[in-house]
């Protein structure tokens, strides 16, 4: 007998609501590269952070089920992190059981780690086979704002979105609206040219730069990137939603 | 009883044109005229329509009159010298001209009536409290010349009682004020008409009994022949409006006022806790349905009916004490309305009605009365379901039980809810309803040898105390059992009296002339502090609590060393703990000689006693502070002291609850829980649908009841501080709604300082 592949998880929550369709059991990963400006979980970052507990796939799927009877038609589990990517058996492991049972798994990844490259590409192409679907985070369309936000470019990011679109497999593409940093008409339209050529999204998201996280870089004793910036407005909002044209992605009314 | 003879031909036959079925029209029998008549619904709410130009003018007056009511309050008007009964007053109306239904209490809008068959005491009370004059001659005759059945209860109370009831061992007994929770089948005059009711009556007198004259046959004929009485007063009553309920409702305008007439009655003649109004839904849409159909009305008309019924319960009141205000505050009456559930056939019951009654939290807006109860099963249809997830996420005005739980335990679907979670077969039950004993303070009563840690008085028995400076698990739990044994013997004897001079001297004839001669009994107990008393034990197995003890040596506070697992976060051991407690003693209940060898129950219900509860309560074991709040119901304990309160988050709180055994506790487990907006999802269709799957998931786990509200804290913490903006603020708490301008600061804040759930 082989060891059972362990996870590093930082938490989970039993009541998931904005992750995904219907009620959610979520796991949060530990260990994210990125290290967005405006993350709000940078507690996440540390994959050796000794505060992550080890689990398996079946201590973790013993304790979604018991949530079970709460998801209705369209809920499930939903991995996000941290980043899950960077965790890739034991989401494979944790997924493949997860399908065995009927659940519905989505996965909330920013596409960081991904490759064309092996071992990772093949282990990709077999999780998408236990994936429903993947809530997509593009943090930037421009390369060089990516790198500034993110500190990692975002050339792959983008080709795993292709990739997905390629094989048809359902994402909701996510975008974080800050501030003196993505909240630019410019920028807004080249993203959306870019969605408009996949052909696999069923919604798009904006989601409100917003500072309740910023407790836990002061915990982290990390400095504040965006010190001085206010979430944005509504109107804002509603101007990246327009341009966006998120009302036009309706395919998870049905899905 | 059935009766012996056939009284159909009796009937105008025009009434039931187009009716179906046979077994019902030859016996008393509205849950089968409502299975062979009613038309399932599955669609959505589209169908509805808005308010009606008479109801709006209704509404608005009515909102004035709340104001004064408010300013003065919670007291418009009261009466000091017309005793209140079915026929006491002459007819009385809020705008004659727009009412589509009549009926008042009293001849004035909203004025409280003089009750005083329950005791005199209180309602000479009431009346001082509220700066109202006693009148002489009504104490005199209720005093020296006529006895009440408060009088009679302390007559026969022994010191031991009123030493457990004045140290709040056991709390809120009815001795005082009418016990109510009878749901009388007011449905039935609208069916058959008084005429044949009294014939069925006078068919069960004649029938009471076999020659010989035993205690219990000239009791029943005397309650009989009241009920006969209670009939004709009832004819008296409708006539002085100028209807003639004597034969069966002709329209559906009809059917909705005779059934109002009965339900009139009884709050006319009873000043009663949850004076609860049954269910009705199915049955008045049949009456709706078959006038639709003919094209008397249209679907606004038949709105406009529902909106003015429910406008009438609106305006029930009742005189009470500032002692009953602070028990149970916000002035709850639980006119509770119980709608939906499914049929045991398969089909369910819902009708276009179902939603009408919903929808009058649209048309008039939120409201706490009547006590909105869904009973919910996941096979209930989705337009349903979605619908009354809809209400609850607008109004935080509606209450959901498990009907499948209900159908199976109670063996009809013809269940009703009286109070917020107390089941009865319509018309065929009746319960004794009966306070609660305090489980969590019997915690401390355990450790300190039945002295009381509040009163310093020895209210229970002498047994041995806890003496270390820890406490032992195996010693306490034997001590523990010791002391609920005695508990459960003194709270049965205590509700024994109570029920014995209530039937004596305030017998409910209105609502019993309306149900079956030979009914099925329950009796009532209630558990309140469960969530403490089971967090406590596992605190003194698990949390090596460190006992803190006065000069006197009583022990008065209590330091766990170590954590200890808690119920309501989803961990099977301490939940079995509660379960355990329950069962305990339930089965100390159930060994005890109940009135009228009725059926023995408990209820995990507080309502919004748990604050006063609390307030008697010193500090126990788990860490929660002398004083504070009890967690209301079988809710989880909130944050206070170092290990308590919901850390798992909302889900996990309420597998907890469900996981309570509705089999120990047939009388109801109540749960009040709090989410926010934001939390249930990103938009409107989201949170609606999340909501659903909760209550789907939550029932299908074998849960009892949900209060749900949905807002946020910082609501709340706005209408605090700015009432005048929120003069309808309506919210759940423990097993009712209340407007939230109308509870204490006191309750305001408990409410403020319970887990809103959101998501992290």
């Amino acid at each position: 007998m082989t060891d059972p592949v362990m996870g590093r998880i930082h938490s989970t929550e039993n009541f998931g609501t904005v992750d995904g369709p219907g009620v959610r059991f979520i796991v949060f990963a530990q260990g994210c590269r990125m290290r967005c400006e405006f993350c709000h979980n940078p507690d996440t970052w540390n994959i050796k952070s000794k505060k992550a507990k080890m689990r398996t796939a079946d201590d973790i799927l013993e304790e979604a089920v018991k949530y079970r009877p709460y998801w209705g038609e369209k809920g499930g589990i939903t991995v996000s992190g941290g980043e899950p990517l960077l965790q890739m058996d034991f989401l494979l492991d944790l997924f493949k059981k997860a399908k065995a049972q009927g659940i519905h798994t989505t996965l909330d990844t920013c596409g960081n780690p991904f490759t064309r490259k092996e071992p990772f590409f093949s282990k990709f192409e077999e999780l998408m086979n236990y994936t429903d679907l993947l809530l997509f985070d593009i943090k930037h369309i421009d390369t060089i704002q990516h790198k500034k936000l993110t500190k990692h470019g975002n050339e792959n990011i983008l080709e795993m979105a292709q990739y997905l679109s390629e094989i048809g497999k359902p994402v909701w593409i996510r975008h974080v609206l800050v501030p003196f940093r993505s909240d630019y008409d410019e920028f807004l339209d080249r993203l959306n040219q870019f969605i408009r050529s996949l052909s696999n999204v069923d919604k798009v998201e904006i989601l409100p730069y917003h500072t309740m996280g910023r407790y836990k870089w002061d915990e982290l004793n990390i400095k504040y990137p965006l010190e001085g910036i206010e979430p944005p407005g509504q109107d804002r909002v509603e101007n990246a939603k327009k341009i966006l044209q998120v009302d036009q992605y309706t395919g998870y009314q049905t899905r | 009883m059935a009766s012996v003879t056939n009284n159909t031909e009796n009937v105008n036959t025009t009434a039931w044109e187009g009716f179906k079925g046979e077994t019902w029209r030859h016996e008393v029998n509205t849950r089968d005229f409502i299975q062979e008549n009613y038309t399932e619904y599955r669609g959505n709410d589209q169908f509805l329509e808005p308010i009606a130009e008479s109801t709006d003018k209704l509404w608005a007056k009515l909102q004035e009159l709340f104001e004064v009511e408010h300013e003065q309050n919670g007291v418009y008007d009261m009466d000091s010298n017309i005793p209140s009964t079915v026929t006491s007053h002459g007819p009385g109306y809020l705008n004659k001209e727009e009412e589509k239904i009549v009926g008042l209490q009293t001849d004035v809008p909203l004025k409280q009536a003089f009750q005083p068959f329950g005791g005199i005491k209180m309602a000479n009370n009431a009346l001082q409290s509220n700066g109202y004059e006693v009148d002489e001659d009504m104490n005199k005759i209720f005093t020296d010349w006529s006895k009440t059945h408060n009088q009679g209860v302390f007559d026969a109370y022994t010191p031991e009682m009123r030493r457990a009831r004045s140290n709040k061992i056991i709390t809120g007994l009815p001795d005082a004020y009418g016990r109510g929770r009878i749901i009388g089948d007011y449905r039935r005059i609208a069916l058959y008409g008084i005429d044949y009711l009294i014939e069925h009556k006078q068919d069960d007198l004649a029938n009471t009994g076999n020659r010989t004259m035993t205690d219990d046959v000239i009791r029943l004929r005397e309650e009989v022949t009241e009920q006969l009485r209670a009939l004709n007063d009832l004819k008296t009553m409708a006539a002085s409006y100028g209807f003639d309920i004597s034969h069966p409702a002709e329209t559906a305008q009809e059917a909705i006022q005779w059934l109002y007439f009965g339900y009139l009655g009884a709050i006319k003649s009873q000043n009663g806790a949850a004076m609860s109004f049954g269910r009705v839904s199915a049955f008045l849409d049949i009456y709706i349905q078959r006038d639709l159909d003919k094209g008397l009305i249209s679907e606004a008309q038949a709105q406009e009916l529902i909106d003015q019924l429910v406008l009438k319960l609106r305006m029930v009141k009742f005189a009470r004490t500032p002692e009953y205000n602070e028990l149970f505050s916000g002035f709850p009456i639980w006119a509770t309305l119980s709608l939906a559930g499914m049929g045991i056939d398969g089909r369910s019951l819902v009708t276009k009605n179902d939603f009408r009654l919903l929808h009058t939290l649209t048309n008039m807006g939120p409201a706490p009365e009547p006590n909105m109860t869904v009973l919910y099963s996941s096979h209930l249809p989705e337009g349903f379901r979605t619908f009354a997830a809809k209400m609850a996420k607008e109004s935080s005005s509606i209450q959901f039980e498990n009907d499948d739980l209900l159908r199976e335990n109670w063996g009809s679907d013809d269940v009703a809810i009286a109070c917020c979670v107390s089941a009865t077969v319509t018309g065929k039950d009746m319960q004794f309803f009966g306070a609660r004993a305090n489980l969590c303070k019997a915690v401390l009563y355990a450790i300190n040898g039945g002295i009381d840690e509040k009163t310093k008085k020895q209210v229970g028995p002498k047994y041995r105390p806890i003496t270390g400076d820890s406490i032992d698990y195996d010693d306490f739990i034997e001590k523990y059992k010791d002391m609920l044994a005695w508990l459960a013997e003194l709270y049965v004897n205590t509700l024994n009296v109570i029920h014995y001079m209530h039937d004596k001297y305030s017998y409910e004839a209105a609502q019993l002339a309306l149900m079956d001669t030979d009914l099925k009994r329950t009796f009532a107990t209630g558990i309140a502090g469960i969530s403490h008393a089971a967090d406590s034990v596992m605190a003194i197995k698990y949390g090596n609590v460190q006992v803190i003890r006065d000069e006197d040596g009583l022990a008065v506070d209590y330091a766990p060393q170590n954590e200890f697992p808690t119920y309501g976060n989803d961990n099977k051991e301490a939940d079995d703990m509660a379960n355990w407690i329950v069962e305990y003693f339930i089965t100390q209940i159930k060994r005890q000689h109940t009135y009228r060898d009725s059926a023995p129950t408990t209820s995990l219900l507080t309502i919004t006693s748990n604050v006063v509860y609390g307030k008697a309560t010193g500090n126990t074991p788990d860490g929660r502070r002398a004083g504070k709040p009890l967690a209301p119901g079988a809710n989880p304990s909130y944050q206070d002291g170092k290990y308590l309160g919901e850390k798992n988050g909302l889900l996990a709180s309420l597998n907890s609850t469900a996981r309570l055994n509705y089999e120990n506790a047939m009388d109801g487990i109540s749960n009040t829980q709090t989410i926010n907006p934001t939390g249930l999802g990103k938009d409107e269709d989201t949170r609606i649908g999340n909501l659903r799957n909760v209550l789907d998931g939550y029932f299908d786990k074998g849960a009892y009841h949900i209060n749900v509200n949905v807002f946020s804290n910082d609501l709340l913490l706005d209408a605090q501080e700015n009432p005048e903006k929120y003069p309808n603020l309506t919210i759940r708490v423990s097993g009712y709604a209340v407007k939230f301008r109308d509870l204490t600061r006191e309750q305001q804040n408990d409410v403020i300082s319970r887990t809103a759930h959101d998501r992290m």
